[in-house]
């Protein structure tokens, strides 16, 4: 028996994927924006951002977040640090 | 006073709305209420084959609509509990043979007679949905544990919260504990969670509701059954009592041995 595929199981077991997969498909539902959708409003927001910030970009995450039936949309959106700011 | 209206829903098909309208209905009869049960599948009525009273029909809804028959005559009367009735939806008619207005007067006059009217909505989202919903005070959604049938549960309840604000419950039905407890199924909490919905029922996996349907005597009147007692408890909850709910247990090692897995 191979114990390390039982202890990888436990870790990520088909009732965990399902619970995230179903989480995000109910706040895409509920919110009435694609997953695809989602991606060009946070290249938008960056856009938008970038005008007046500088940021980093790569590390912005835009995502769906919910209290009870509640549906927020949360941007992070990291600044480039001052100190790694070319001169 | 007027019986109190409760349409049962689900959004997906084939997760068990005419089971629990039938188990549920069957069981507020048990318990000495009075029951009208209503089948709002228009063209694919079923309700009839699970309560076992298919041979026992005359008229049905829509004959009833278009005044060929009175309202009492388009009942009929169960052979086990005379105090509960089914309203047989028509077999050979298009949903929208009926308006939700039409629908609403069919509920509120079944309510003057009896103690709850319970409607079996059909699968889906539109003008069958709305129909059966419309009338209700209280609607129980119907989901099993898994992706699909809760994403659609949410849709129903969505549009519940938003087109009428009717009040939803939430029975997951056809858990299988064993696949709970080794995480290969989402586990009732985590769905009740999603749904931010109130529970009223969990109906265990049970290889015994297929059998009961067969016969047309549905698994409630099985006494000792798990899942005939857990419908029996959601009637119980329906009539204010306050009924904790029993921890799922895996089938005994017996039972799995026996196949009956």
């Amino acid at each position: 028996m191979n114990w390390l595929k039982i202890f990888k199981r436990r870790k990520n077991s088909d009732q965990e994927i399902a619970a995230q997969r179903l989480r995000l498909v109910l706040a895409h539902d509920r919110a009435n924006l694609s997953p695809g959708m989602l991606d060009m409003l946070k290249d938008e927001i960056i856009a938008v951002i970038s005008r007046h910030l500088e940021i980093d970009a790569n590390k912005v995450e835009v995502n769906f977040t919910e209290d009870q039936r509640e549906m927020r949309l949360v941007a992070d959106i990291p600044l480039q640090s001052p100190r790694r700011r070319p001169v | 006073m007027a019986g109190k209206i409760i349409t049962i829903s689900s959004g997906k098909g084939g997760v068990g709305k005419t089971t629990a309208t039938a188990n549920i209905g069957l069981g507020l009869a048990m318990l000495g209420a009075r029951v009208i049960c209503i089948d709002a599948d228009i063209g694919l009525r079923n309700l009839d084959v699970m309560l076992g009273l298919e041979n026992r029909i005359v008229y049905d809804i829509i004959n009833y609509i278009e005044g060929r028959c009175r309202f009492r005559q388009a009942l009929v009367r169960d052979k086990r509990f005379p105090e509960l009735f089914m309203m047989p939806a028509a077999q050979t008619r298009a949903k929208d043979a009926i308006s939700v207005e039409q629908m609403k007067s069919v509920a509120q006059e079944a309510a003057q007679m009896v103690d709850f009217v319970l409607i079996d909505s059909p699968a889906g989202i539109e003008h069958g949905f709305r129909c059966a919903s419309a009338p209700a005070e209280l609607v129980l959604v119907v989901a099993n544990p898994e992706i699909a049938s809760v994403r659609d549960a949410d849709r129903v309840v969505g549009l519940l919260e938003a087109e009428t604000s009717t009040p939803a419950r939430l029975i997951i039905n056809r858990i299988k504990p064993e696949m709970v407890q080794r995480k290969e199924m989402l586990a009732p909490e985590d769905v009740v969670d999603m749904l931010a919905i109130d529970l009223i029922g969990l109906i265990p996996e049970d290889p015994e509701i297929l059998t009961a349907s067969n016969r047309g005597n549905p698994i409630v009147l099985n006494n000792g059954s798990p899942a005939g007692q857990a419908f029996l408890d959601i009637s119980r909850r329906l009539q204010g009592e306050d009924v904790p709910f029993a921890p799922l247990k895996p089938p005994s090692f017996f039972k799995r041995l026996l196949g009956s897995h």
